[in-house]
Order: C-alpha cells, then structure tokens, then sequence
C-alpha cells in the first residue's frame, strides 16, 4: 500500500499547535544571553539628502548602548547590483548620503531592553535636505529627478529593445485592440516580519538566527556584505511565519544587526514592527504593461505584445529582473504565430521590489488573460470560446516556444474543459443573462484564466535544476533526513517523510527532518519557485533508495547470501532472502556498527511547467461598486499529486493572494512618495470575510522530468485566481459598457468605470 | 508600537477617578477598554502620562430601563451591549451598532464610553447615537450633567466633555418594534465606515461624512415633508465636505451617503 | 507595579512596567510564546488570548488591566498531552501551514464556539475576521473551525 498520493496529517502540527513555532523572535538559546536590541530610524521622506544625524540625544536617553550612523558602517561593502542592472546604481549597507524611500534605515539605535528602543529613537534628530521625489512609472522614465546620480538614468536595466518594435507585428489581423494596465504593487505581508539575531564566536564567525528561504543564499548575502568569506557565517534557520517569495537572502537590517553584534562584542536581536514591514519589506508585482492583442474576427489570435515597465523601487532587488520571467511567459499557454515582449525596469522613490508569490509570471498571465478578454469583446466572443480556439493542443513531448521556454507536458484544453464543467459555466452564462433580462442592480460576473508557469528554473544553463538530501537511519528505528529545501509552511517534514518512508518502511511519525542550518545543510537551494518537491522530493526519494543500496550489501553480508536474492519487504522495513522470509535483518539493525546514511544529489533535466484555469464568480453592486467574490473553482494541474491535503492547501493560500490582488488589496502612495497604506488598519490584507470556500477540481499531467512526476503547486494558485476575478469583475459589467477596470477593482474604481461608461453615453 | 512611559491608577470609584483627573489635568487620560485609546497610544499619537482605569467600576457598567430611555454604564462592552435583550428590544439600532464595531474580540474589550469619548467620525456608535437622538450622562465634581448626541461631538475627535468629568451613563430612547435601518459600507471587515448611514424615526445620521457623525438635516426635512425614501436620500450628502483618503473620494463619499440612506430607509435591517 | 495574574490556571505575582502589553507579559515575563505579535493596530489576532474565558487581543491589554483576571494561552488548552478539540480539528483539517497565527486562530476559534457552538460557515468568516492568515486562505481554518463545532468543542469550551 503506496502512502504516496495520500492524505498525511502534518507531523509538524502538534508543536505548532500547543506550544507554537518557534520564531526567530522566539529563540531562546544560551548564545543569545544578554543580548542588546536593535532598532532602526527610518528615513520619514522619499528621497533627500542627508545633511546630518544627530544621536547625541538618543545616546542619554534610558538603557541605550550605542547608536550608529551610515558613517560608522561605511568600510562594509556597497550593496552592488547585479550585473545586468546599471553598475552606478549602487548603494550602501546603511546611507550617509542620501535616502531614497520612506522606511529606508538611516540610523541604528541598540538598547539593553526592547521597550527602551522606541523611547530613544524618537531622539535622534536627522536633518533632511528633501529632494523631488519620483514616484510613478512615467516620471522616473523621464529622468528629470535621477535617484543615483552617477547612473544617469532611472532605467536600471532593458530587456529587448523596446525602441525597436515590429511595426508589422498586427499587419494580417482584422481586429487589433491596446490597453495600458497596472498590475499593482502589492505587500507580501507574511504573518512574521522580518527578524534577526547575532552572536560571533572567538573563532570570528558569526552565527545568526535569520527567518528566510534559503539559509545557504542568506549565508552567501550576509558573508558578501559583510565582507567575510561564507564559512565565517553560520545562518540557523529558525521556524518562519511565511515568506512568499521576500525573506530570501539578507537584508541590510541582518547585515546591520550582525554587524552591531560584532561592534559591540555581544549578542544582538531585532524584531521589525509591521509598520517597518510594510514600508521597508520587499513588495511585489508593481508593473505598468501596455498589452496589444489582434486576430481574426472567427476568433484565432494572430498577434501579441506586451510592454513592460517594471518598478524597482528604490533599490534594485529581485524584482528589477522579474520582467526577465514575465518576457518568458509571454505566450502562457497559446498558440500565438507571432508576438514580441520588451521591458524597462525604473527605479523610483519607493520600497524595493522583490519577488513575490508567482515572482513575474502572475504578471504574464495577468496580462495575457486581461488581452484575451480584450480580444474576445472586440469581436464579440465568449471568452471560454476564445480561449479554446488558440489554447495549444495536448503534448506529451517537451514544446519550446518563441520565447525560450521549454513546456515539459500540457493539457490546457483539458483544463479548460474540466473547470468549466465544474463551474456550470453555461449555467452561470444563463444566469447572468437573466439578472441582465431583469435589470438586477447586483450585476453577477465570470472570469477565466487559463495559465501556464514555469517551476524549478534553477540558475540556468550552467548550472541545471538540483538539490540535494541526505538519508540516515538509526539503529534505534528512526531516521533523520537533511534537505536543501527551507519549508515555512509547506509541509516538508512531513512531504519528505512520506518519500523516504515509501522507500524504507519506516514509520512517517519516525522521521526528524532538518534543514536552514549551514554547518549541517552546506549546500541547498531553498524554498521558491516552486522547486522543493520536484528537486528536493526528488532528492530525498532517490537517497532513500541509494541507501537500500548500501544496505542491501550490508545485509548480504549479514545473510551470507547474495545481494541479488535479497528482496527488501517495505512493509516490515526488513531484507528478506527471496523465498525465505524467515532469513531477514530488519533495516535499522543494519546501521548498528557503521552508520547507514547516503548523501545524494538530484538533478533535473530542466523546468517543469504547471498550468491550469480558473475560473471566478462574482457580484458586483452596481450602485456602490462593491465586489463580493462568491465562487473561484480551479483545476491547477502541477503532476502528481504527493499529498492532497498539503497539495490543496498550497492551491488555496495561492488562490487567496490572486484573488487578493485583483479586488482588495494594494499599496498607496501619495505624490510626494508617502506611503498611506503602512499598517494592517490601512493596508487591505485579505480576511476570512472577503473569500468563500474554493472549489478544487483535480487534474494531474505527469511530468517526464523526475521519476515521481511532480511540478511545482506553491505558486500556481496566485497565477489563476488574479486574472479571473478582474475578468469576472469587468465580466460582471461588460453589459453598461465597461472594458477594463485596473486592480484592485475597489468600490470606487469599479464606480468610476461604470461613470465613465455612463458620460460616454450620454455624450454619444 | 508600545506606548511611551505612563503611571497607572485604578480609580477605585467614579469619585476617586473624578480626583485623579482634578490632580492630573490633561496630563491624564481615562482608561475603560482602551481599545480606542491604547491604539493610539501604540502609536504615539496619544502620550498621556497617567492613566486613569475606570474600566471595572461597577458603577460604570449595567444596562436597565429607566422609564422611557434604556440606561447603559459607559463602561459596557460593545459585546454585552449587542447580545443585551433589552436592548435588542427596545433600542436594536443600537445593539446593531455595537455589533459592527471591529471584531469579536476587540467587542469584548471596547466600551460604549470610550467609543463616543474617542468620536471618531467614522465609528459605528456615535452615528448609532445621533440617530437614536440618545445622550450621555457626563459625571464632573458638580453631579451629573446630560448632553444630547446632537450637542456631544463638537470637532474631528472632540466632545464637549470637559478634562474633569467623565461619561457615566448613555441614554437612548426606547423604541420597540419601530423600524430602524443600519448601512455600514466597508472595503474590508474590520475596516471603520467608508461612509456610515443609521436611521431611525425620521432622524438619519451620517459616519465619515465630516469631522463629526452628522444629521442629514436635507434628508430628514423631505422625509417630515412626505417624500419617500428613494427622494429624500437623493438630498442625504448636502452640505457635507466628506473628506478623502485611499478608499473614497469627496464624490464617491457623497454618491455612497446618498445610496446607502435610501437603503437605510427602505431595508429595515 | 506588581500585578497577581492566573495565567494557565497557575497564579503569579509579578513587578511590571504599567505599559508593559499583556501580549509582552505572556512571552518574555511567563515565556509562553505561542502568541505572537503580527501587527501594530490590533488588526492581526495573532496576539488572541483568553481573558476571563473570552477572546481578547492580548496587544490592546495593558497587563495592570488583566490585574487579578485569569488567562488562558494556547499552551493551557491542552490536557494531560491531548489535543483540545480545537486544536485536533486544525490538525485534521490542515487549518495551519506556516503557524505564526495559528495560537491566536485557536484561541479566538474557542472563543466563537463557547459564543455560538454551532455557527454557520458565514457565522465563522464573520467570527475570525479579527484573525488574519497569508498562508491558508482560510479555507481549512474555516472547516477546521466546523469540525470543532461538530466534535462539540463549542459546549466544552464554554464550560
């Protein structure tokens, strides 16, 4: 009996649920006795020059230790782009010069007890010579406000040519149609903020507790930007209140946090408030796109282009590259003969962008999707029919399309079909016909998206998809396994488990798993994209069975028989001499005299790519333009299914974010780059009231890139779900006129849409 | 996101408390559920230096009926308030009201006192109040002195209650069986009023219209003159100045006041 | 200020700041720290306890105000190593992922049974909108929540 595809119970939940994770604001450890805390003042302005800061006062007030400057920290490294990115967008670990968004740290205070801090921040003074601030996507093109004035520009980096276009690009279509649209910026918000913790040693290493993704990249950043080499860093990854694609790597803060530790030679923690997360935590998405769609009236899309410009932020994060991803995915799962993406990345007196759930495919669907709805009012089609007629066809051997992408397997007609049929989408067309009919002041809405995305991309060419696990088995019966992964709710503990207990017969509930602690797990590509099943489970399952290798020849031994006549019985974790169960050694026995454990590295051949559709339903008052999300059914089809319960939870929380998107949530600024939406009162994080129960159907496309057929689920939910509510809000209203309405559709902008239809008319 | 440094009494009587504010001054803030104040102070947009708890004086707390008004100790929890059946009976707007504020658990915290000391123009019961027509039993060293809602909220989180006294008791009238209508217009749960409407018996009080809970005195003088609802609502955002943030504009405030009134007074809640 | 709080059923005496937050009090004084601190406006619930048996966030509570009341965390609902209902239903139903608001998700899901033992799926939406979570959707929190009420968690709990 296969426990793979079943329904495990978490064996991480008993302690989550009676004494609760262990944060990194949790940690109790005799290394962090005494330790000082850290705190940050904030820059209050967008951009200006920093003319001087004063901690004198700050430095009498009760319990402070010391505080810093940018002066102080100014022999550590500078924080240097990548090299893609304009190489005079540099900046350093903590500013002297000059701050370029509200929130960004410019001085540190360390006091004996956590209460102190915010007292004696309050006494530092800085003078600030504030300087314009550029906040939106045409101004910093411009260039007439530079934030890094040795660059030159704001453009920090282009992706293809976007001044040479192909004029001809729509020549053969009968219907063309353009809309710029926002795809918005938005809070990652996990539940934890960011925090951390630092002690050094006298060997001069520095051990730091630090919620992340990925505690061998956190180690890589810390060490870059402090100027040591990675073995002189120890990152310990304690339990993370999730992530979604910005607690990769290190931030300046960790950097600072270590950095005071060492300066004051003793113990440091810093714990952010949620106003500093909402302001100096990575956002996401925030692209300006100008889609173009033309095709036949009968329906066959012929051309497509998206022009991009990507917010950075102020800084140039990961989010400064993700048009690289959305470029890619350009086509997302059509036939399109002929199409072109091009993208500009800016930066502008805001908080930096970084990845978040989805990091720049949501963005390619999102706009696809909303061009397809485009397309199909143009010509007068039903959207579910527009869809069929340029989905690619089912494939079973690896597809590549014009934009570099290979598509391992496919079946997005398939997909189509089957949420269609689970949303009664003929019913819910009648419906809407009815309440039209009857001139119903709630006006009901359907939204598709159809969506392909690309999982496990590893680092590329040079270095292809892998991850690595090891396996042990204890004489006593239990097993330990140690995983490149970084699980912050996902379930890995519990997902490995099951792999390695299919191969070895041992109990799930017998299992410890360890991961985040560099000096245990060196090597390890952490937790994003979508890629620890696919590479990790991978990892895990094939050194199970390379470690009933190595036992198997230990158990020959044992037997005095041959390797080959012995058959391992999973079901009594034992060897067996074939034909004589009578003559077996049970597994753990064989790890008494020499440890049993097997350190395997898994590689794939490549991406795997998940896809699916969606489909939203919605109400939407006409009077008020308030949006009430009543059903979102979805076949998100990433392979096979390792544990539905963890599977279903990973496509819920994703669907949740997508939906949250197109009709709650987003940040604000003013023009002068405050932002108005820094706390949980302002910002509209998504709460139980605003979503229904999500209707999941099942569809599993195996892939051929690893031998359990698994593709990425984390993201895929977020992929759909955001271009079918949007669609099914402009959907809900396509009757008064309506075309497109920019997300979130909050109540106004779905009111002043509907104004504006109603002055075209009445001007007509 | 904790307060500056404070000292703390509890008042051991509305008297003692009535003492501490004398000796105090506007150094002192009074303290009942504090889930209007304590916000604020996390903030640091209040720095009181002392806090005066009231919030467990009996006196403060008990809902009866007293003739023709319902009289409830400012020290009531919204959560008590909604669940009371007396009130539910004779005042539902009002239980209504306390039922919307926040979330469960800042229901168990947060007082009727408190909520209209605070007068936050977009908060649930000071609109409930105006419409009620009720009034608050302010308590000073003098005795008692009663200020009807309509007089209560005289600026943006301003009250005419002075430094020395405190609100004892909220009055409102009893009305069973009389129709009411209660539209409360969020973004989000647990989000204050984008704009909030209450009716009931001709008066009709408008949330986040202004600086204060307003009448929509335009509105009312249709209603008293004979028009229907859907009439007099289209006269609901006149003379307001409704001020604008991320979630509304000045127009799409008074476009809201206007089609929620016709619902307050068409939907009985 | 010295403050005498019943925390999990055992009574302590304790010399605190008046500001000190009864959500600081029960991490760093008790060093129960299931509950977590989330937000800075009393929006999260990761902070939920119970105060005198109902629901209250413990970051809007001053510990002198909980002066001679009694608390229960997450940590005090189990017994003798059982799960609570509450408890055992998340489980059951995948009601957490990353758990960072799962204590106050728990103890806020006590409190809405003790109040209403059977709600309804919009009675529990409307019951946790005090509670927010970016790793389930809430979803399997609802259900969660259902279970519990059928398991008669609600009748338990407000004993």
């Amino acid at each position: 009996m296969s426990i793979l595809g079943t329904r495990v119970l978490r064996t991480e939940d008993p302690r989550f649920l009676t004494s609760g994770g262990v944060y990194t604001e949790d940690v109790v450890d005799e290394r962090l006795d005494g330790a000082c805390h850290v705190f940050f003042v904030r820059s209050p302005v967008a951009h200006a020059r920093i003319l001087s800061v004063d901690v004198s006062a700050a430095l009498e007030a009760p319990g402070v230790i010391a505080a810093f400057t940018g002066a102080d920290l100014a022999d550590l490294p500078l924080v240097k782009p990548s090299p893609m990115f304009n190489p005079q967008m540099t900046r350093s670990v903590l500013p002297a010069d000059k701050v370029r968004y509200v929130g960004e740290p410019v001085a540190v205070v360390v006091t004996e007890q956590a209460y102190q801090g915010e007292d004696a921040m309050e006494l530092v003074d800085v003078d600030y010579d504030p300087l314009p601030a550029v906040v939106d996507f045409g101004s910093a093109a411009d260039n007439e406000v530079l934030l890094y004035e040795e660059a030159g520009t704001n453009v920090a980096a282009t992706f293809g040519d976007p001044d040479a276009l192909d004029e001809h690009l729509f020549d053969e279509c009968e219907v063309v149609t353009t809309r710029t649209i926002l795809n918005q910026r938005v809070a990652p918000a996990p539940m934890e903020s960011r925090a951390g913790a630092a002690v050094w040693g006298e060997d001069g290493r520095v051990t730091a507790w630090i919620p992340n993704q990925g505690a061998q990249g956190t180690q890589g950043g810390l060490a870059r930007l402090l100027g040591l080499k990675p073995e002189q860093v120890h990152i310990i990854t304690p339990d993370v209140g999730g992530a979604f694609g910005a607690k990769f790597g290190a931030d300046p803060e960790h950097v600072m946090v270590a950095w005071v530790a060492r300066q004051l030679g003793r113990p440091a923690r810093w714990t952010e408030t949620r106003y500093e997360n909402l302001v100096a935590m990575t956002h996401g998405r925030a692209q300006l796109q100008t889609v173009t769609i033309g095709g036949r009236r009968d329906g066959t899309v012929l051309a497509y282009r998206l022009e991009i410009i990507q917010d950075s932020g102020a800084h140039i994060r990961i989010g400064a590259m993700l048009p690289f991803l959305t470029i890619l995915m350009t086509p997302g799962p059509y036939e399109i003969p002929r199409a072109e993406a091009v993208a500009r990345s800016v930066v502008t007196n805001t908080t930096p962008i970084g990845a978040y759930r989805g990091a720049g495919r949501p963005e390619a669907s999102a706009a696809l999707e909303r061009a397809m709805d485009l397309f199909a009012a143009e010509i007068g089609m039903d959207p579910a029919e527009v869809r069929r007629r340029n989905l690619l066809p089912k494939f079973t051997e690896p597809h590549r399309t014009k934009f570099g992408a290979l598509y391992d397997t496919g079946d997005y007609v398939a997909a189509l079909d089957k949420v269609l049929a689970a949303a009664g989408y003929d019913e819910l067309r009648k419906e809407q016909a009815e309440r039209r009919a009857r001139g119903d002041a709630v006006a009901l809405g359907i939204g598709l998206a159809s969506y392909v995305e690309i999982t496990g991309m590893g680092d590329g060419e040079e270095q292809p998809p892998q991850e690595n696990a090891t396996v042990e088995v204890h004489p006593d019966g239990t097993a330990t396994i140690l995983t490149g992964t970084s699980p912050h709710g996902q379930g890995h503990a519990t997902a490995w488990a099951m792999l390695a207990s299919e191969e070895l017969g041992i109990p799930v509930d017998k299992f410890t798993l360890k991961w985040g602690d560099t000096d245990l797990v060196p090597e390890g590509g952490g937790t994003g994209g979508s890629r620890s099943l696919q590479h990790g489970g991978s990892a895990v399952r094939q050194a199970a069975q390379e470690l009933i290798e190595v036992a198997r020849e230990r158990a020959a031994s044992e037997l005095e028989a041959n390797p080959a006549d012995l058959r391992f019985d999973v079901g009594r974790s034992a060897f067996e001499v074939a034909g004589d169960p009578d003559a077996s050694v049970p597994l753990a026995s064989l790890a008494e005299e020499d440890r049993l454990v097997v350190r395997t590295v898994f590689t794939a051949p490549g991406a795997t790519f998940p896809f699916g559709s969606h489909v939203a339903v919605v109400e939407v008052d006409t009077e008020t333009g308030k949006v009430v999300l009543r059903r979102i059914i979805t076949v998100d089809d990433a392979g096979f299914v390792l544990n539905p319960l963890l599977a279903e939870g990973q496509r819920h929380g994703g669907i949740a974010q997508g939906a949250a998107q197109a009709f709650i949530e987003e940040v604000v600024y003013d023009a002068d780059g405050n932002p108005l939406t820094a706390s949980f009162a302002d910002y509209p994080f998504l709460s139980a009231t605003e979503v229904p129960s999500f209707e999941l159907a099942e569809m599993q496309t195996l892939t051929t890139y690893n031998p359990l057929g698994v593709k990425g689920i984390g993201e895929a939910g977020s992929i759909g779900a955001t271009p079918a509510v949007q669609n099914a809000v402009i959907d809900a209203l396509s009757h008064l006129g309506v075309r497109h309405i920019d997300m979130p559709t909050s109540p106004q902008r779905v009111w002043r849409a509907l104004n504006a239809t109603q002055a075209e008319k009445e001007t007509a | 996101m904790i307060p500056a440094p404070f000292d703390y009494v509890a008042a051991q009587s509305p008297a003692h408390a009535l003492d501490l504010l004398d000796r105090h001054g506007d150094e002192a803030k009074l303290l009942a559920g504090g889930h209007s104040l304590l916000p604020m102070m996390k903030l640091r947009l209040a720095t009181p230096s002392v806090l005066i708890d009231i919030g467990r004086l009996a006196e403060l707390t008990g809902i009866r009926a007293e003739g023709d008004e319902l009289v409830i100790g400012a020290a009531t929890p919204h959560a008590v308030l909604a669940s009371s059946e007396l009130v539910r009976a004779d005042a539902p707007l009002l239980a209504h009201s306390a039922a919307q504020v926040g979330d469960p658990q800042i229901r168990h915290r947060g007082t009727i006192g408190g909520s209209l000391a605070h007068a936050d123009p977009a908060a649930d019961l000071p609109m409930a109040l105006l419409a009620l027509g009720g009034s608050v039993d302010l308590l000073g060293r003098d005795g008692t002195r009663n200020v009807v809602a309509d007089d209560f909220f005289t600026g943006f989180f301003e009250t005419s209650l002075a430094e020395d006294e405190l609100i004892a008791a909220v009055r409102v009238p009893r009305r069973p069986g009389q129709g009411w209508g209660y539209q409360k217009f969020v973004r989000r749960a647990n989000d204050w009023a984008v704009v909030g409407v209450a009716a009931v018996d001709g008066r009709i009080a408008l949330a986040n219209m202004g600086s204060v809970p307003l009448r929509a005195h335009a509105a009312e003088r249709a209603l008293a003159e004979g028009a229907g609802p859907a009439e007099a609502a289209e006269l609901a955002a006149d003379d307001t100045e409704p001020s604008e943030d991320v979630h509304a504009d000045r127009d799409y405030r008074r476009h809201l006041a206007r089609v929620l009134t016709r619902r307050a007074l068409t939907r009985r809640t | 200020m010295q403050v005498e709080l019943t925390v999990n059923g055992r009574r302590r005496t304790d010399e605190v700041e008046p500001r000190l937050l009864l959500v600081h009090y029960l991490r760093e004084v008790c060093g129960l720290r299931a509950a977590n601190v989330g937000c800075d406006t009393t929006s999260c619930g990761a902070c939920t306890v119970l105060l005198n048996g109902t629901s209250v966030k413990s970051c809007t509570v001053l510990t002198v105000q909980a002066n001679g009341q009694q608390v229960t965390t997450a940590e005090g609902l189990a017994s003798n190593g059982d799960l609570h209902p509450v408890q055992a239903a998340f489980r059951q139903e995948h009601g957490l992922q990353c758990g960072f608001c799962t204590p106050g998700m728990v103890m806020a899901t006590v409190g809405l049974l003790s109040e209403n033992p059977h709600p309804t799926e919009t009675e529990v939406r409307e019951g946790l909108e005090g509670n927010f979570c970016r790793c389930t959707g809430y979803h399997n929190i609802v259900r969660a929540v259902l279970a519990a009420a059928e398991a008669g968690a609600g009748a338990e709990a407000g004993a």
